[in-house]
């Protein structure tokens, strides 16, 4: 029992890295309907940011937040250079695109840094708490609460202020919403920018428990895709709340089914997209939208 | 001076020009229609005053010249364009999309009471104000969109078809109170293919034709002229 409690809270941990990136991949998606292949890999360079910033000498708190303001500006700066112009294409093309963007940012990193494995200190706490027998890692608390408040943060901006209404307002009706005045080309860079924080705090808090190198998010992103499809890709509670039902389900299974262990999780997050799909496309969370004539 | 003088305008959309050297004013406190067959180029030339479609020529709006500047900037001058198929946010709440009519102005205080103003117009929606756009009946919808256009309080408001979908109770409903709100003293600018009700209280009215005007007139004077009562008032 003690076991199976561990397995679900380090299931619940990891699963919120998960659910940071498909929040990532929600934003994005619907704001522009565009799946952003390249999320893992951004968040993967953003991480490298923070690495270099700490080996040149910047304490860690101040490498992270240096690392988070220069993703969002490149996240805004990829929507506008890369995106902006095939806006409105067939989703081939934009999907090529990301596609291009994900082997661009792959191979700039390896040749700034390198291809070695680095590793990247921890930003929370180590060590346990002994919780009625049960050890819980400060770690994996940290990384639920930092999720819980990031999420906190994100609601209270899409729902509270003004710019986040703009922000949904052009992800609902791009043509009305320039209508009412607002500046449609700004909230989806706005997007995609908050997308590449995101992407840069999952990959931060993944990186000191993997080692830091660039294919740091390839697995990241499968298990992210597999949340915000099980959760529904339109839906930022969806990601959250899928991120952690598929990291729990891939702890459990690689405890528990013999023949998954550590080497064969990675089916997990293909069988249970490969279910969704067939069962329930729209995830759990997502809507079809509905209108009535 | 008019507040809306339009001279020589040409308008389309990329390489496709749909109309052609239209010229008409519309004065303060006015009630303008512009009447036509579908496919005429009457919402495109809305699309042009507002800004999202291309548009050569000359657009004065209160003396300022209009071609070539963004929707948003326009908006932000005072003129509300009110779409075709209404424009509204499916996934957001009846307040939400109230609230997006008014995104551009900076005084949050007024804005509230133009809220309850649109309320009073149409009590329909403060029932209804928690619920989501996409949830109205079609006739709701289409007073969303009015009030909407009237949360801006601008100076000159843009209706495109304003009673399409509608049953003709809901469009009696939409037009007196757009009688309202003209005789409140907003500009109204209205496309219509029901041309008579729209005649019925409007002050002036033009025709559009294959891109081009044909016809201008008091709304009296084109209500009366036997070519319009054959082709759009379906009189012989």
């Amino acid at each position: 029992m003690e076991r199976f409690v561990q397995l679900v809270i380090d299931g619940v941990a990891i699963g919120s890295i998960y659910g940071a990136l498909a929040l990532a991949l929600v934003l994005i998606f619907r704001s522009t309907g565009i799946v952003n292949f390249a999320q893992g890999e951004m968040a993967m360079f953003s991480t490298f940011i923070a690495w270099g910033l700490v080996q040149g000498g910047a304490p860690l708190g101040l490498a992270l937040l240096g690392a988070f303001a220069l993703s969002f500006l490149g996240g805004m700066a990829i929507e506008r250079v890369l995106i902006r112009p095939v806006e409105g294409a067939d989703q081939l093309t934009i999907l090529i695109v990301t596609l291009g963007l994900f082997i661009l940012i792959n191979s700039a990193a390896g040749w700034i840094w390198g291809f070695e494995n680095r590793s990247f200190p921890r930003a929370l706490p180590d060590g346990s708490a002994d919780v009625v027998g049960i050890r819980v890692a400060y770690e994996s608390l940290g990384i639920v609460a930092v999720l819980l408040a990031v999420s906190g943060l994100l609601f209270l901006l899409f729902q509270r202020t003004k710019l986040g209404l703009g922000m949904r307002a052009a992800a609902a009706n791009p043509a009305s919403s320039r209508l009412v005045g607002i500046n449609v080309g700004r909230t989806l860079m706005i997007g995609w920018g908050l997308a590449a924080l995101l992407g840069a705090l999952a990959g931060v808090l993944v990186a000191p428990q993997l080692f830091l190198d660039v294919n740091l998010m390839g697995g990241v992103l499968v298990y992210s895709f597999a949340a915000a499809t099980l959760g529904g890709f339109d839906s930022p509670k969806g990601a959250i709340i899928g991120g952690w039902i598929i990291g729990v389900a891939e702890t459990l299974a690689g405890d528990y089914i013999g023949f998954i262990g550590s080497d064969l999780t990675i089916l997990v997050p293909l069988v249970i997209i490969f279910v969704v799909l067939l069962v329930r496309p729209n995830g759990l969370f997502g809507s079809p939208e509905v209108v009535r004539a | 001076m008019s507040l809306l003088e339009v001279e020589g305008l040409e308008a389309g959309y990329g390489p496709v020009t749909v109309v052609r050297d239209v010229s008409f004013s519309v004065e303060e406190g006015q009630v303008v229609t512009i009447l036509g067959a579908n496919g005429a180029g009457k919402t495109t030339t809305l699309r042009a005053l507002s800004g999202v479609a291309r548009a050569r020529g000359h657009i004065a709006f209160d003396g300022t010249d209009l071609v070539g500047r963004s929707p948003e900037w326009i908006v932000r001058h005072g003129l509300a364009h009110v779409p075709e198929g209404r424009g509204n946010f499916a996934s957001l709440t009846v307040e939400e999309n109230l609230r997006l009519g008014a995104y551009v102005r900076k005084d949050g205080e007024r804005v509230r009471d133009d809220m309850q103003r649109c309320f009073g117009y149409f009590p329909r929606l403060e029932e209804r104000r928690a619920q989501t756009a996409g949830s109205l009946s079609g006739g709701e919808q289409q007073m969303l969109a009015v009030a909407r256009g009237l949360m801006l309080r601008p100076r000159l408001m843009l209706l495109d078809e304003p009673s399409h979908g509608l049953s003709p109770l809901f469009t009696r409903e939409v037009f007196k109170i757009l009688r309202n709100v003209a005789e409140e003293g907003t500009t109204l600018l209205i496309v219509e293919q029901n041309a008579n009700l729209v005649l019925d209280f409007a002050d002036h009215a033009y025709v559009l034709e294959t891109g081009r005007m044909v016809l201008d007139g008091s709304a009296e004077q084109i209500g009366a002229d036997e070519g319009v009562r054959r082709s759009y008032l379906g009189m012989v």
